[in-house]
């Protein structure tokens, strides 16, 4: 396993080619160079797999028959960073089902997104900037998640945020882009300062940093102290996973260039959230309140991103939201003591939102930006694949089966309705099942604003994107329709028996739920699906789009969420600022600074009359010091 | 014994003390401070210093007031001081200061009335002086070859008529 | 034997008057020689130490006073030269360029 440290060289490697050398390159080896590392991650991390896979397996034997099933993790240590008093910090790679498992989805899809980009940004003229950025995305992605102390996944959680700063902000020229990069920044803020209080709180109680340490040892921490750890870690998570109240820096995020919103804002970034949940998996199971709460934040960010999306004209914003609400499942399966299969979800989910996120992106250059489906329109017929590409990524979003998500979800909300049955909370559920519908309807209303109708412009001329941009979209339309065999109950699970032994092993009171009839729900949320894209297609065909009336306007303004922010932080900030600025800084802080030179202009003028130019006069008030002295020497 | 010699020289020195700080041309000032150089080797004797006084003699009357007396003939036309006093107030404000700083030394020294004990043979003779310089002072007496040449070396950049602006200037 | 305080007390007088000379005086070669006064009683003062403790050091530091003297005069009157040369004046009131 001594090789595993590659996985993260590459992008390292491709990170310094371009972001030192990247001017000298064409954009061809620029976007080769970048591919090639992506690639080469990719390639080891599956090799780890493999190892991993068999070290386990030659593990299993040798442990007795019978014997409790340990997941077998791997720690590869690197060298010894931080050494100071009781903190001692080894950064090291952790490997295990979960770190593999991320570390390919996201270098997987990572690799499909660079080879788009070389289509979609062949006529940036920063292309090496660009892909600098986004190798340097996939080292800090792959390093969070797959460190194995608490710090370097803070390092690696850091640096993501960075970069999705910068490539929000890659086109810094447009005010939009910079205000958009700042917003993400300054959101994610809150919840860093959250997740590091968390840390500091784990370390002050259990001493170390160390992520399976801590995994073993949450046991010893009282109730009080383990609910606030895991409140704090999951506040840092709402913001990085943009979950309710810290979301609304995701919509805004869009402004970045489309790859990015794909890679960083949809498929791996924004679920770091979720795997941290899932990689403290004992830490937030043990705590019952802390699990409640998850549910719940997770059900309600899914309705409410769900419905806003209902009511967003611009497709990348349809897609933010729904990755908002999404990500929603994630945490509910999180919060239903299902860890497994929220990283499930969040696989497949990677998938369709990648493939619904780049075919948007092929749509914006078939009609050069233009990306409010107001103006689209009847595009089925000119850009074909690109619409087959959308139209397979939205039936995965709406669950219908056999589509990726489908599994993923029907999961989420059979493991939600077991959470019910077992605390009497079936809200969770409820919303969950709503979420189903309404998803099904916002993503069948994209899809027919968009491709179907009349055009709404008539001189547009769109043209289908080159084969470089259509590839990695047609792979991830494979892996959305085949994805779900990863958790599907027919193909034997492979992906949930894989997290199981690393997952599943946490006893927790109650989790011996009765088990809810499966083929039932599984109908239920079928129903709900089709019944939502009827939904949809009823009201949105031809191109209509209600405006739902005063429902339709709140909708609209997001719940009025972000004017609340506005008026409630945002403004008083600015006023605070300026008050800062003038007043305080002007009239007291200039003023002291202004005030202490004016006395020792005053001093100087004063004293400067002592200074005759006359030698003797010096030489006068030498001897009259002299007489002092020894004066005061003599009749001491 | 002592006095005969000690009160002579004592009043001479003061009388050329007198006379440097009081002639009107500076040539007479610096013959009376001859007279204070010379009476004060004679002091250096009473007190074993013969090799001081020698050097008190050779160097300062032979070699520092002769340099003093080339540069008042070298500067001799309108030499003097200015018609004006600007300090009005200094000469009062001097002899004040001066008197008070006097009585603070001379209540410091009256002290010290105990009679001298005799000198050992050969103290304050060139050869032991020289050994005192040659061997605990020598790097001191090393040092004070250069502060000589730096002086040497002032006094001409001092001096020199530079070439015009420009060169070497600022 | 005299007791050393008549030699402190010549010393004493001789200082001041430097002093008062170096105050009252304004032709710079009269300060310059006032200075050379003082020097001059401070030596006094020195070999009469020295001759009480019966130290040679107080000797050698006079030697060293003599050598600094001498140095002292090279320059300043060197300074003086090149003032009375750029000023035509050696009166040290004139020079007073570098008042507040």
């Amino acid at each position: 396993m001594s090789f595993v440290p590659l996985i993260l060289v590459w992008p390292l490697l491709g990170w310094l080619v371009n972001g030192l050398a990247g001017r000298r390159l064409s954009r061809t080896v620029s976007g080769l160079v970048a591919c090639a590392a992506v690639g080469a991650s990719f390639a080891t991390a599956a090799l780890a797999l493999a190892a991993y896979v068999q070290a386990s397996a030659a593990q299993a034997a040798s442990a007795a028959e019978g014997a409790s099933q340990t997941a077998l993790s791997v720690i590869v240590p690197l060298f010894t960073w931080l050494g100071a008093g009781d903190l001692w910090v080894q950064a090291s790679l952790q490997v295990d089902a979960l770190s593999l498992t991320m570390a390919l989805v996201v270098s997987g899809v990572g690799f499909l997104i660079h080879v788009y980009s070389i289509g979609y940004m062949a006529h940036d003229p920063n292309v090496s900037r660009y892909f600098a950025y986004l190798n340097l995305f996939i080292f800090a992605m792959l390093l969070l998640v797959m460190a194995g102390n608490l710090l370097v996944l803070f390092v690696g959680w850091e640096l993501v945020g960075v970069c999705s700063y910068l490539l929000i902000g890659f086109w810094f020229a447009r005010p939009a882009a910079a205000a958009a990069g700042r917003k993400a920044f300054v959101v994610n803020r809150i919840g860093d300062a959250a997740f590091l209080l968390g840390l500091f709180l784990l370390f002050t109680a259990l001493g170390t940093l160390d992520i399976s340490e801590i995994r073993h040892r949450v046991g010893e921490l009282p109730d009080g102290l383990r609910l606030a750890a895991a409140l704090l870690l999951f506040a840092g998570a709402t913001g990085k996973s943009a979950q309710l109240p810290l979301h609304v820096w995701l919509p805004d995020a869009m402004e970045g260039p489309t790859p990015v919103s794909a890679l960083i804002h949809a498929a791996t970034m924004v679920t770091a959230g979720v795997f941290l949940v899932a990689r403290l998996d004992t830490l937030f199971l043990s705590s019952p309140a802390a699990l409640v709460v998850i549910a719940t934040i997770g059900a309600l960010t899914a309705f409410y991103a769900a419905t806003v999306a209902l009511r967003q004209h611009d497709l990348k914003r349809v897609l933010a939201y729904s990755t908002i609400s999404q990500l929603g499942y994630m945490f509910v399966a999180m919060g239903a003591i299902a860890p497994a299969i929220g990283i499930f979800h969040l696989v497949t989910h990677a998938f369709f939102k990648a493939l619904l996120f780049l075919s948007a992106g092929s749509v914006m250059h078939a009609m050069h930006d233009v990306i409010d489906v107001r103006r689209l329109g009847g595009l089925a017929r000119t850009v074909r694949w690109t619409a087959a590409g959308f139209i397979i990524g939205g039936l995965a979003l709406a669950g219908i089966p056999p589509f990726a998500g489908f599994f993923s979800k029907d999961l989420i909300l059979e493991h939600a309705f077991a959470l019910g049955m077992a605390s009497g909370n079936y809200i969770p559920y409820a919303l969950g099942l709503l979420t189903a519908f309404v998803t099904a309807v916002y993503i069948t209303r994209a899809v027919a604003l968009t491709f179907f109708g009349v055009p709404a412009e008539a001189g547009a001329h769109p043209h289908e994107s080159p084969p470089v941009m259509l590839w990695p979209m047609a792979l991830l339309a494979v892996l959305s329709v085949a994805g779900g065999a990863l958790g599907a109950h027919a193909a034997g699970e492979p992906l949930l028996r894989f997290l199981a032994p690393l997952l599943g092993a946490v006893e927790v009171e109650g989790a011996a739920a009765p088990h809810p009839p499966a083929a039932i729900l599984m109908g239920i949320s079928v129903a709900v699906a089709f019944a939502g894209v009827l939904t949809g297609w009823i009201v949105h065909r031809n191109r209509r789009d209600p405006s739902l009336g005063a429902m339709g306007t709140l909708l609209e303004q997001r719940w009025y969420v972000d004017a609340l922010y506005d008026r409630s932080i945002v403004a008083p900030g600015h006023a605070t600022g300026r008050w800062m600025a003038g007043p305080v800084d002007l009239g007291v802080i200039d003023a002291a600074v202004n005030g202490v030179g004016r006395l020792f202009a005053a001093l100087g003028a004063a004293s400067r009359r002592l200074q005759t130019g006359y030698a003797r006069q010096y030489a006068l008030s030498v001897l009259i010091g002299a007489v002092l002295i020894v004066g005061y020497w003599i009749l001491r | 014994m002592e006095w005969v010699i000690f009160v002579p020289a004592a009043v001479l020195a003061i009388a050329g003390g007198v006379g440097v700080i009081a002639a009107r041309q500076p040539v007479h000032s610096a013959i009376a401070l001859l007279v204070v150089l010379a009476s004060l080797a004679v002091t250096y004797l009473l007190l074993a210093a013969q090799f001081i006084a020698v050097l008190q003699v050779i160097i300062y009357a032979g070699a520092i007031v002769v340099l003093f007396l080339f540069v008042i003939m070298l500067l001799h036309a309108r030499s003097g001081e200015g018609p004006v006093e600007k300090l009005p107030r200094q000469r009062v404000a001097a002899v004040v200061f001066a008197s008070l700083f006097l009585a603070a030394l001379l209540a410091g020294s009256v002290a010290a009335t105990r009679p001298l004990a005799p000198a050992p043979e050969g103290f304050g003779t060139a050869q032991h002086v020289g050994e005192a310089l040659f061997v605990t002072y020598l790097l001191p007496f090393e040092l004070a070859s250069v502060i000589l040449m730096v002086g040497i070396i002032a006094a001409v950049v001092v001096v020199k008529r530079g070439p015009p602006a420009g060169r070497g200037g600022r | 034997m005299l007791p050393v305080a008549a030699y402190l007390a010549l010393s004493a007088v001789l200082f001041t008057m430097g002093v008062v000379g170096v105050l009252v005086r304004r032709n710079a070669l009269i300060v310059f020689i006032s200075i050379e006064l003082m020097l001059n009683s401070v030596n006094l003062a020195f070999i009469a130490f020295a001759r009480q403790h019966l130290g040679i050091d107080g000797q050698v530091i006079v030697f060293f006073v003599l050598v600094v003297a001498a140095v002292e005069v090279v320059v300043g009157l060197a300074l003086i030269v090149e003032i009375f040369r750029s000023r035509s004046t050696v009166d040290i009131d004139d020079v007073d360029l570098l008042r507040g």
